[in-house]
């Protein structure tokens, strides 16, 4: 006789609809208690899906898809909580931020940055940035003369690659000093696109 | 240490499936809803390289265990149970009378075929959670089962291949 029991113990699957209230649940009540250390969520843009993570202290991650977000989620649950839920309300300002810059309704971001994943001179870089204004460039050079290490300009280069929020703290505003795009962590054609948006405004 | 997120999503459907077998499907999403909360707080602590699994099957048997503490503190109120309870579907796709056969169960099998059959821990692990050695935990699932066969007529009707 072929053994049904553990199949109907099992039962199907749970619905989608049911693990979905479940987790929505688990975010509000983690939130009440201050156990949830890092909110994400995903949103689309014109330089692909985008990853946005935030602590307590303000949005921490913004990362392109060619980064590879599970890399990413991993990366904050190593280096800054394991304590990682996805929680679109948490970062409803954030996203809506996002939406009217990329709609070129918005030139500044008023959300607060954690910086944290950034130290020391590449985190003085990424202060620095905030300086630049939307549509107008910097040069690396300038942005190490800036940060106080005139002499730094590798390094600068090495504070926008490893901008741990791309977009927001604009750092696809650096290029270089002979007028070519530069690197950039979302790849040049993202930097192409969100030059040229800011140019078309 | 892998984000909770991966956590709830690896193993949500199965500690749900569980709950439903330790608490029964009316006070399951409550019993899930407490054992990943105290999972989320516990979780930095839990030493790299643990059986999240095993972890997240003994939470919820400890929650479960303090729910019945405190339910047998409170003076219950007068528990009518219908002779014969009406066949149906409950939520999360359970006939009605599948989890009357459960419920019927001694405790320690209830749990054992709960954690070895839903959880998937092997007998060890569950005799770690239940207490008692793992030949122990494995009689427990098998007398569980057993008892399951006979008392849980709709299996008779399936193997049978009759519909109701």
């Amino acid at each position: 006789m072929t053994d049904l029991l553990p199949d109907l113990l099992h039962g199907p699957d749970p619905d989608p609809a049911t693990m979905a209230a479940l987790h929505a649940r688990l975010v509000a009540e983690a939130s009440h208690r201050d156990l949830l250390d890092v909110a994400f969520t995903t949103l689309d843009s014109p330089v692909g899906p985008l990853l946005v993570a935030a602590t307590a202290e303000g949005l921490v991650r913004v990362a392109f898809e060619a980064e590879g977000h599970d890399r990413v989620l991993d990366d904050l649950g190593r280096l800054v909580s394991p304590r990682v839920l996805r929680a679109p309300a948490r970062l409803g300002a954030v996203t809506r931020e996002l939406d009217e810059y990329f709609a070129g309704r918005r030139h500044d971001f008023d959300v607060a940055v954690d910086l944290r994943l950034a130290t020391g001179f590449r985190r003085r870089v990424l202060t620095h940035l905030r300086d630049v204004a939307y549509g107008s460039t910097s040069s690396y050079s300038s942005l190490a003369a800036a940060s106080g290490s005139p002499g730094a300009v590798r390094a600068v280069g090495t504070a926008c690659a490893t901008n741990p929020v791309p977009v927001v703290v604009p750092c696809h505003r650096v290029v270089r000093s002979d007028g070519s795009i530069g690197q950039y962590r979302g790849g040049p054609a993202a930097k192409r696109v969100l030059l040229d948006l800011e140019r078309v405004v | 240490m892998q984000p909770f997120e991966s956590v709830v999503q690896q193993h949500g459907a199965t500690v749900l499936r569980v709950c439903r077998a330790v608490v029964g499907p009316d006070a399951a999403e409550d019993a899930w809803s407490e054992t990943f909360l105290s999972a989320l707080q516990a979780y930095p602590s839990l030493p790299p390289g643990s059986d999240v699994r095993a972890w997240l099957v003994t939470i919820a048997h400890r929650r479960a265990v303090d729910q019945a503490r405190s339910r047998a503190r409170r003076p219950l109120p007068s528990q009518d149970v219908p002779e014969r309870p009406a066949r149906g579907p409950v939520p999360g796709g359970w006939e009605e009378d599948l989890w009357e056969a459960l419920r019927a169960l001694p405790d320690k099998q209830r749990l054992a075929v709960a954690y070895h059959h839903l959880g998937g821990l092997p007998h060890v692990e569950v005799a770690a959670v239940l207490g008692g050695t793992p030949a122990a935990a494995r009689k427990a699932a098998s007398d569980g089962i057993a008892t399951l066969r006979r008392t849980y007529r709709a299996q008779d009707d399936l193997t049978e291949g009759a519909r109701r």
